[in-house]
């Protein structure tokens, strides 16, 4: 008998491939997407269609024009081109979302080899060059939910995190009050980027990747969990804490920004690590910068320290002698 | 429980119920002088003479090594070199079958009495484990006890690969061997327990086991979640006793050792009749064998051609020795069973899905029972980075295949981890 493989072992592999994690990321971000449509209207589905389109077309035309084989069908492009929609506020000209993708695609992750190579978030990277570049499109005129956009209200034209609390005086105690309640809070019926705001869509994905285990539970535990901790300790007050969470894509941040795998860091010791620095610099930054948003900020500072991470968080192999052992 | 890192498999033992049979006898049988791991033997027969079953045709002064006796009776026609699946050569010598089994005068049961009969016992039979890497048995039984004192031994029983029955078989089948080739070896080698691990996939053989030593106080019958790769020599011995084996120690420094359930039969068997390894139970599965998957007593030195055409696998694309996980590929079936042969898989399908980029998931890192780092291995080994192949402690890796399984970019990470211990130079 000839014409046999010949194939070093092992002989089996798991039914997985990166466009089925792809997809299941694409799923778990769905019902934010949807909730940011039913809240932002039309022009949100636009800006995420032109954000996702714009990420495969560039990916393509990257892997053509440096003459690599085609990666457009592992699905990773699509979840750029969502990540990035949902971080733009729906009020966006189409050409910054293109330009966004640009920097996404083009820049942070093909210019660098490739799906895995690249070391910062092409969606948080390019969210923070469109709001450097594009300060007012990206921010002062914030998205409002459109039945709202016709009342003149506190809520008018600010995210939570930008709108002034309102603060008055009952019977000599002076009382803060928040622009929104956590209930819209919680199922995004405030201002913002097109999918960072309903609370309970981006919990919903988050948990649904956990479970499949696609990510792992240890960043977004570490990135919320020292950010209320350090809110809380700082303002003393629970609603405000979980206000702080609520708001501002921290969430998405936290599930779907902050677990990708080619910009953080290996092991659950160094997600831990990762996730605490983003918890940290994101109060830091909302607490006593001049930026209302830290998250973005945050995950792009803990991307560069990724690789020193992963140096010092390696894992102990099972039986290697202690004298030796890896890490240094 | 202890636990490593590992994987589920799909069991597919779709055999496990198949009793075990003689394989009809071959015509001729190809019967390398290397089927251990050590030195080859040197051959001591001619061509042209006459062989009986059971006689010894190879044997060496080395002391890593084992003996190796022909399986059948009738004529040597030929010496030759022959090129082994594993990529090592060797000589082989070629036994034309006269069909009558004529069993050699010499073939007697040993006398045994003490420590230093039984070790010689069990070289005389040319016994070597017979569930993986083919380590002379004699070898891993002569340990020094006062050196290295031994307080437990392992029976392993996890047959953790997927396909392969030969194992459970052996329980159901000669459950007497097993449980007095246990009793011979700890009553001799004076080893006070004997921890018989077997995976919880294998009930029947469990309560089987469970009933025939119940009278027996150093048995301990102990049940192992099944996981992949559960059988793997340190992850049984954490996994039944809490110890670690350390980076360059063999089990006996951890005061255990490890015997394939089948090979401590052998033991027995061996003591019983005085005939040595000359056939042992092979399971034949996998999609492309189309009639008689099943267990059988296959003659050493049987063609693997033999066995496919007897199971109508001609039509297979991939052809293994042992289990999907860690088999090897045949690139020609006229390939012989050798002593550590437990299954000859026959697969339909031969290509390995294709391979993409690596996305940095950690799956590889978590799925290592030994909390390896295939994936930075995979990048110092592309830098040649020895040093830092050696902090990375690449050569701890058993090449279980576990990475290289879970990987979604299903880069070949086992494979590249092979390559990378050999950048590593030898102490
Ligand atoms: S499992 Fe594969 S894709 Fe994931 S980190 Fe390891 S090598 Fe990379
Ligand atoms: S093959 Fe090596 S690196 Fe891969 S899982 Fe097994 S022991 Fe770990």
């Amino acid at each position: 008998m000839k014409g046999l493989y010949v194939s070093p072992s092992p002989h089996r592999a798991a039914d997985n491939s990166t466009a089925k994690v792809m997809m299941m990321v694409i799923i778990a971000l769905i019902p934010a997407a949807m909730a940011g449509c039913v809240f932002f209207g039309a022009r949100a589905a636009l800006i995420m269609s032109v954000c996702i389109v714009s990420c495969v077309v560039f990916e393509a035309l990257c892997r053509i024009i440096m003459k690599k084989e085609q990666t457009v069908s592992d699905l990773s492009a699509i979840v750029t081109g969502l990540l990035l929609g949902m971080n733009l506020p729906a009020t966006v000209p189409v050409y910054v979302a293109v330009i966004g993708s640009f920097v996404a695609i083009v820049i942070v992750k093909q210019l660098f080899g490739g799906i895995g190579q690249n070391f910062a978030n092409p969606a948080i990277t390019a969210r923070i060059v469109l709001m450097l570049s594009f300060t007012s499109y990206m921010s002062n005129n914030w998205a409002v939910p459109y039945w709202y956009s016709d009342l003149v209200d506190a809520k008018t034209g600010a995210t939570p995190l930008a709108a002034e609390w309102l603060t008055y005086t009952e019977n000599g105690v002076n009382y803060k009050m928040a622009p929104f309640t956590l209930g819209e809070m919680f199922f995004g019926e405030t201002g913002g980027c097109i999918g960072e705001t309903c609370a309970a869509a981006l919990i919903a994905g988050g948990l649904f990747l956990i479970i499949i285990r696609v990510i792992s539970p240890a960043t977004p535990i570490a990135f919320i969990g020292s950010f209320a901790l350090l809110t809380f300790l700082y303002t003393g007050s629970g609603t405000e804490t979980l206000y702080g969470v609520l708001a501002g894509g921290l969430l998405i941040g936290a599930f779907f920004m902050a677990t990708d795998y080619a910009t953080t860091p290996i092991t659950t010791k160094g997600k831990i690590i990762f996730g605490i620095g983003c918890g940290v610099i994101t109060f830091v930054i909302r607490s006593f910068g001049s930026y209302p948003e830290g998250v973005s900020f945050s995950i792009l500072i803990m991307n560069l320290l990724t690789p020193y991470i992963d140096k010092l968080t390696r894992t102990v192999p099972f039986g290697a002698k202690k004298a030796e052992r890896s890490g240094k | 429980m202890n636990k490593l890192n590992g994987i589920k498999l799909r069991h597919d033992k779709g055999t496990k119920d198949c009793e075990t049979t003689e394989f009809p006898l071959p015509k001729s049988v190809v019967v390398p002088m290397s089927q251990h791991m050590g030195a080859p033997c040197e051959c001591i027969v001619n061509k042209g003479d006459t062989v009986t079953v059971g006689q010894k045709i190879g044997d060496t002064d080395a002391f890593m090594s084992a003996p190796i006796h022909s399986p059948v009776s009738g004529t040597v026609t030929d010496i030759t070199d022959f090129l082994l699946a594993n990529g090592a050569t060797c000589k082989a010598v070629v036994i034309e079958s006269d069909g009558e089994q004529r069993v050699c005068p010499d073939v007697a049961p040993p006398e045994i009495n003490d420590t230093q009969s039984l070790i010689a016992a069990v070289r005389e039979s040319g016994l070597t484990g017979l569930g993986g890497a083919g380590f002379p048995t004699h070898i891993k039984l002569n340990y020094d006890p006062v050196k290295t004192p031994v307080d437990t031994l392992i029976i392993n029983a996890a047959e953790c690969e997927p396909y392969i029955t030969s194992d459970y078989r052996e329980m159901l089948e000669s459950p007497t061997d097993v449980i007095e080739g246990i009793l011979m070896v700890q009553k001799y080698l004076g080893i006070p327990l004997c921890k018989f691990c077997i995976e919880d996939n294998k009930p029947e053989a469990i309560k089987l086991m469970k009933e025939k030593t119940e009278e027996i106080r150093s048995i301990d019958i102990v049940t192992l979640k099944s996981s992949y790769p559960q059988g793997a020599e340190k992850v049984i011995v954490y996994s039944a006793t809490g110890r670690i084996v350390e980076e360059g120690e063999l089990p006996v420094h951890q005061g255990v050792i490890v015997m394939n359930v089948s090979t401590v039969a052998s033991i027995y068997r061996y003591a019983r009749t005085g005939m040595p390894l000359v056939s042992r139970r092979i399971t034949i599965a996998g999609d492309a064998v189309t009639k008689n998957a099943g267990n059988y007593f296959v003659p050493i030195g049987t063609r693997v051609s033999e066995l496919l055409e007897y199971c109508g696998a001609t039509e297979a694309k991939k052809v293994l020795y042992g289990g999907p996980m860690m088999g090897i590929c045949l690139y020609d079936t006229e390939q012989p069973i050798i002593k550590n042969n437990n299954a000859v898989l026959a697969f339909k399908e031969g290509k390995m899905p294709e391979t993409t980029a690596c996305i940095r998931c950690g799956k590889c890192v978590r799925t290592c029972p030994f909390n390896l780092m295939p994936v930075a291995i995979e990048s110092a080994y592309k830098a040649k980075d020895v040093e830092e192949l050696k902090r990375l402690k690449v050569t701890l890796c058993m090449n279980c295949g576990c990475c290289s399984y879970a990987c979604p970019a299903h880069r070949p990470l086992a494979e590249i981890n092979q390559l990378a211990k050999m950048l590593i130079p030898r102490k």
